[in-house]
């Protein structure tokens, strides 16, 4: 009956309050994200753009408002049912696991079946190896495969960690900070691997560098102090005197 | 530094050298030297349980001693009531004033019940005991706090009920096992095959399952729990089950212990020999399952000797070793050869 070449609605975080004793770290926050979106969310230090991502993910639970994924509610789900049901997240400081290969890294994340009875045995499914080689291809680290991951460099660490979350299979994808740390030239590079990856996911970026954000030309939504604060394009929000008075302004 | 290449290039053939001493060990040694051996290789299969889940998987316990226990003791109950005649009750239940055997030592009459009970109760209680605290997510030096004063509650609690757990005493005076004279000159040199043998096993089956997708992932869930975890995966079963087959391992290890010492008590399985069986494993190397058990044998070896000769000087030697390790040897005696791996 609907028409779908209206965008569908992926993601909706429906007034959301995470209260630390007091600290109000989302204050009746809300955002939508449709299927096949990539969306930035920007902010100060502070206006809680990981924990949003903390609360998609259900490391931390709300005490009011939904979250609401694929038409269902997701924010009392435990954390591997949450990532069952297509959403994984980069975390801000790199999170590979430092002593097994780079491609041990992503044979896990690309693994379907993640009980631990399932995991005695060795080698993986040839879907799997084809799903491990392609995100090896994507980031360009086919030919550090069998290195440790802990001996990569730092951008590199920072890719394969978003070649993992791709691994999984995850619809949505949360990114935070993907570019931290890194120079020009790697944060030109996490961009278009980005831009690639928005053609058949829904991409969330947490970031403050305005440079990486101009380059991913996406919807911008800028957070403040917990709240919702302005929504649209990189060129609207820098003009916004609000936005300018509590973000821009303190930049550049 | 010590030219140790061509140590390096020997590593992958170190295995199979130890092996073959180890066949060679009943003709060429006495048969005191043998029992001594045997009992250092069964206090080695506990020793590999540690590399598997503090190696690998970053759960240090300081209480392996009663998983240890639980299988000596269960042996230990076994031979007491086999060598008893019809109706009797053990001497030191006597002397405490007990007539009736407790009804949780009868089913240790048969020898069936007995081996159950050493494969299974240990595991079962480790298993249990981990879930309750890693489910909960306690870890690191919590869990190791909380498993110290397991071993110190189960010492105590062994000491305390001396009518029928033998008191500080602990069990001893065995005369016979599974129909076999512990005297008859057959009996140790068979004991010491069925350790060997069963230290192979453990050896080969973790090595096994280290290398398996399990391995993997203990590995990863001892890196990065939270990562893990945002993967889709519950890192609690995978600790649980490797804490399992830790204990199970103690507890054959310290069954076969009693058959060689004629002995279990307090004193084997408190909070003092635990943290000994972390400093064999310390020594030879925590992520090498060949270096945990070279550890367990000279640390045990060194241990004879020296306590033999200045029985107080054993314990500052064992730290200031410990220490010697720690700060300069994080991967052991293994790590001389090569970093991780098994």
């Amino acid at each position: 009956m609907s028409g779908s070449a209206v965008s569908e609605l992926l993601l909706s975080v429906d007034g959301v309050t995470i209260d630390y004793s007091g600290f109000k770290a989302l204050d009746h926050f809300s955002m939508t994200l449709n299927r096949g979106e990539t969306r930035v969310v920007i902010g100060p230090n502070g206006a809680g753009k990981s924990t949003l991502c903390d609360t998609i993910i259900g490391r931390v639970r709300p005490s009011e408002g939904r979250v609401i994924f694929k038409g269902e509610e997701i924010q009392r789900l435990p954390e591997q049912q949450i990532l069952a049901r297509g959403i994984c997240r980069k975390f801000q400081a790199p999170g590979v696991l430092p002593s097994l290969s780079v491609r041990d890294n992503l044979a896990l994340a690309a693994r379907r079946d993640r009980r631990w009875w399932k995991s005695l045995r060795s080698g993986i499914s040839a879907d799997e190896r084809l799903a491990v080689e392609e995100a090896l291809e994507s980031v360009k680290l086919t030919h550090r495969a069998d290195v440790d991951a802990g001996t990569l460099a730092h951008g590199e660490k920072q890719w394969l960690e978003i070649a993992m979350v791709v691994a999984t299979g995850a619809e949505l994808l949360l990114l935070d900070e993907p570019t931290a740390g890194m120079g020009p030239a790697e944060t030109s590079r996490t961009a278009e691997l980005i831009h690639g990856l928005g053609e058949s996911r829904t991409v969330l970026v947490i970031d403050h560098d305005m440079s990486f954000v101009e380059q991913l030309a996406a919807p911008v939504t800028v957070m403040h102090q917990g709240r919702f604060l302005k929504q649209g394009s990189i060129a609207e929000v820098r003009a916004d005197p609000q936005v300018a008075a509590v973000y821009l302004g303190h930049v550049a | 530094m010590p030219d140790l290449s061509r140590f390096q290039a020997a590593r992958p053939a170190l295995p199979w050298l130890l092996l073959g001493l180890a066949v060679a060990a009943p003709f060429a040694l006495s048969a005191y030297d043998l029992n001594l051996l045997a009992r250092f290789m069964a206090m080695a299969i506990l020793a590999l349980g540690l590399v598997l889940i503090w190696g690998h998987g970053g759960i240090l316990s300081l209480g392996q001693g009663v998983f240890f226990g639980l299988g000596g003791y269960a042996i230990a109950m076994h031979m007491k009531l086999s060598d008893l005649p019809q109706g009797e009750i053990p001497d030191f239940m006597l002397w405490s004033g007990r007539e009736s055997l407790p009804f949780w030592w009868t089913p240790f009459a048969s020898p069936v019940f007995t081996l159950a009970a050493i494969l299974i109760v240990p595991m079962l209680v480790g298993a249990l005991f981990s879930w309750a605290v890693f489910h909960r997510r306690v870890g690191g030096t919590y869990f190791a706090l909380i498993t110290q004063a397991l071993a110190l509650a189960f010492s105590t609690l062994i000491i305390s009920r001396q009518d029928v757990t033998g008191g500080f005493n602990g069990l001893t005076d065995f005369y016979s096992i599974f129909g076999f004279g512990l005297a008859s000159p057959g009996t140790g040199p068979g004991l010491y095959w069925v350790t060997l043998a069963i230290l192979c096993a453990a050896f080969v089956g973790l090595r096994w399952l280290l290398a398996s997708r399990f391995g993997i992932l203990l590995r990863a869930a001892r890196d990065g729990e939270n990562r893990v975890r945002f993967l889709g995966y519950s890192p609690t079963p995978f600790k649980v089950v490797a804490f399992a087959i830790a204990a199970l391992l103690a507890g054959v290890g310290g069954a076969l212990f009693t058959l060689h010492a004629g002995v279990v008590s307090p004193a084997l399985i408190g909070v003092v020999p635990s943290i000994e069986m972390v400093v064999w494993v310390a020594i030879g190397g925590r992520y090498s399952l060949a270096g945990a058990i070279v550890g367990a044998l000279l640390v045990n070896l060194a241990r004879d000797a020296v306590s033999s000769a200045f029985p107080e000087l054993w314990l500052y030697l064992m730290g200031a070793l410990f220490i010697f390790v720690v700060t300069l040897l994080p991967q052991g005696l293994a790590g001389l050869a090569k970093g991780k791996g098994a």
